[in-house]
């Protein structure tokens, strides 16, 4: 994803002079070659990320689009007063792109690890919270941000999360991608847990589970139009993504469902509301967080089981 | 206004009146019919609590009618205690939280220059404000980028929110701190108009860095230098007394 990103940025930056990239000294090697080939338009500001999102307004105050570039935490939560006041609050045109979603970055630790950026970004008026889930929705999602108004936030994967096949490629901010369709249980899931969404889908598929999968790239603002169709077909749903059960695509959709008279059965697959001691990779956590193909399977299964067993 | 609205930092606003008005009649290159003029100076009130100096200079200046001044800090009103730069015309950013205006102003010189313009960027900024971290970002990176456009001001009245300046968080060596952060710097009386223009108007070849020495309250014989007036509005005969004393 994080490829995709740098080889968009530097297309938006071909065809719209007003492109100005950021970074609060992070991007190492990443962003090379954009700044080869735009060197007046990048700025290392040093390591201050206040600062950064601050002369980020600024610019874009005056007419420029800015993209700040950082590992999530340090883009959204070290500045968050200087996001919601001069980027949210005054409505300017800068796009946070943090790198690292969920525990993207395992073994660094917890100070690394992005799991309340959802809940924290999503609640700022004005702020699109944009989660792509695989590097075509990442180009999407760049290409298009050049038209839009207004502050964006960009959650990113960083190891090489593979392009999905799918149904539709209708792209836009706000609107639910659709995987694929299928008519027992339905999947939505955002960010970089698509792939694993796809993979279960299959192995779904393999018991004969036919599954109705769901991106949903754009959290705020939520498709509620598109959820109420699907709530409307009544077949349980789960959620997957990886970030706190607290604050996230889960409780976004929470939010909308509450409201309802009535809904089918959910269930949510997410972070434990802890911060994440254990030492190891991306896929170690996610063993340790019950985040695994196996075990959510299993799960859908044996809820499928226990609902055709009380029939 | 303050009266009228019962608000406070009346004192924060009388503090940085002069300074105003030298940039707003004297120095920024500004259209008040046009407000978005591509090419106009920008000027950025950091200390946004002071908001009720600015509202009443912009007013004078005819960016919208001083009847608007009546509609400060109340329901229904159209200027908010802390600015908002949506409410009226001439305002370039919204401020209230203290220390951000430096940067955003760092982010607009940097857009000037990267477009090969020629628009100045004031910065004016409390002395309380300095205690907040994110400026010295912004203090170390405005000399690294040679932001020749850019000037601050810093109205020194030796006053923040629960008292002195040097007895909260010590500011001083103020001029040496900024001379070792590689700015240009002058020191001048913040209430005497031909110094505020000259140190505006000096040549220079780095962002500079206006030290303005004021008096809370400026003008006012019973405000003078009195922290109480950071919090409370003049009553109507306090208020009949400033407004002999001012005008």
């Amino acid at each position: 994803m994080r490829d995709s990103f740098v080889k968009s940025l530097i297309e938006i930056a071909r065809i719209d002079s007003r492109v100005v990239v950021l970074t609060p000294d992070l991007g190492y090697s990443v962003l090379d070659d954009f700044q080869t080939k735009y060197p007046d338009r990048f700025i290392n500001v040093g390591i201050a990320e206040a600062n950064a999102v601050s002369i980020a307004s600024g610019l874009a105050l005056s007419g420029k689009i800015i993209y700040i570039y950082s590992i999530i935490p340090f883009i959204t939560m070290r500045p968050f007063e200087q996001i919601r006041l001069d980027i949210a609050y005054m409505n300017t045109n800068v796009r946070l792109v943090g790198v690292g979603a969920g525990v993207t970055y395992g073994q660094a630790g917890p100070t690394h690890h992005a799991i309340e950026d959802i809940a924290i970004m999503r609640s700022l008026p004005n702020m699109t919270v944009f989660c792509p889930g695989d590097p075509w929705e990442v180009e999407q999602g760049i290409l298009q941000s050049l038209d839009h108004k207004g502050p964006i936030y960009f959650r990113l994967g960083k190891r090489g999360e593979p392009r999905i096949a799918r149904e539709s490629l209708d792209f836009s901010f706000g609107k639910a991608s659709k995987i694929r369709s299928g008519h027992h249980v339905s999947i939505i899931t955002t960010s970089n847990t698509l792939d694993l969404a796809q993979l279960i889908s299959q192995d779904l598929l393999l018991s004969n589970i036919s599954v109705d999968l769901t991106n949903m790239h754009t959290i705020k603002p939520l498709d509620t139009g598109y959820l109420l169709t699907l709530i409307k077909r009544n077949i349980p749903i789960y959620i997957i993504e990886e970030h706190s059960i607290i604050g996230g695509l889960s409780s976004a959709i929470a939010e909308f469902v509450l409201e309802l008279p009535s809904h089918p059965a959910i269930r949510r697959f997410a972070l434990k509301d802890e911060y994440i001691k254990s030492v190891g990779s991306q896929n170690y956590i996610r063993e340790q967080q019950g985040m695994t193909r196996k075990n959510i399977v299993g799960q859908i299964l044996s809820d499928i089981n226990k609902e055709s067993a009380s029939l | 206004m303050a009266s009228l609205a019962k608000s406070s930092h009346v004192a924060s606003a009388l503090s940085i009146v002069d300074i105003l008005t030298v940039l707003y009649f004297h120095y920024l290159r500004i259209r008040s019919t046009d407000p978005l003029w591509i090419k106009r100076d920008r000027f950025i009130l950091s200390k946004g609590h002071a908001s009720s100096a600015l509202y009443a200079t912009l007013a004078l200046a005819g960016f919208f009618p001083k009847s608007y001044l009546e509609q400060y800090y109340c329901d229904n009103g159209i200027l908010p205690g802390h600015v908002d730069f949506t409410s009226v015309p001439g305002l370039e950013a919204s401020a209230g939280s203290l220390g951000h205006g430096l940067s955003i102003g760092i982010g607009m010189a940097l857009a000037s220059k990267m477009d090969k313009q020629d628009n100045r960027v004031v910065v004016l900024m409390g002395d309380g404000e300095l205690n907040e971290g994110s400026v010295w970002e912004g203090i170390l990176f405005a000399p690294h980028h040679r932001l020749d456009n850019l000037t601050v001001i810093i109205d020194y009245n030796k006053w923040q929110a629960c008292g002195r300046t040097n007895e909260i968080l010590n500011l001083e060596p103020l001029l040496n701190k900024f001379i070792s952060f590689n700015w240009d710097v002058e020191t001048i009386d913040g209430h005497c108009f031909q110094e505020i223009t000259q140190a505006l108007e000096k040549p220079r070849s780095k962002p500079r860095v206006i030290i303005a020495n004021t008096t809370k309250g400026k003008g006012v014989s019973f405000m003078e230098d009195d922290l109480v007036w950071h919090y409370r509005s003049p009553n109507e005969e306090e208020l009949n007394q400033a407004m002999k004393e001012l005008l």
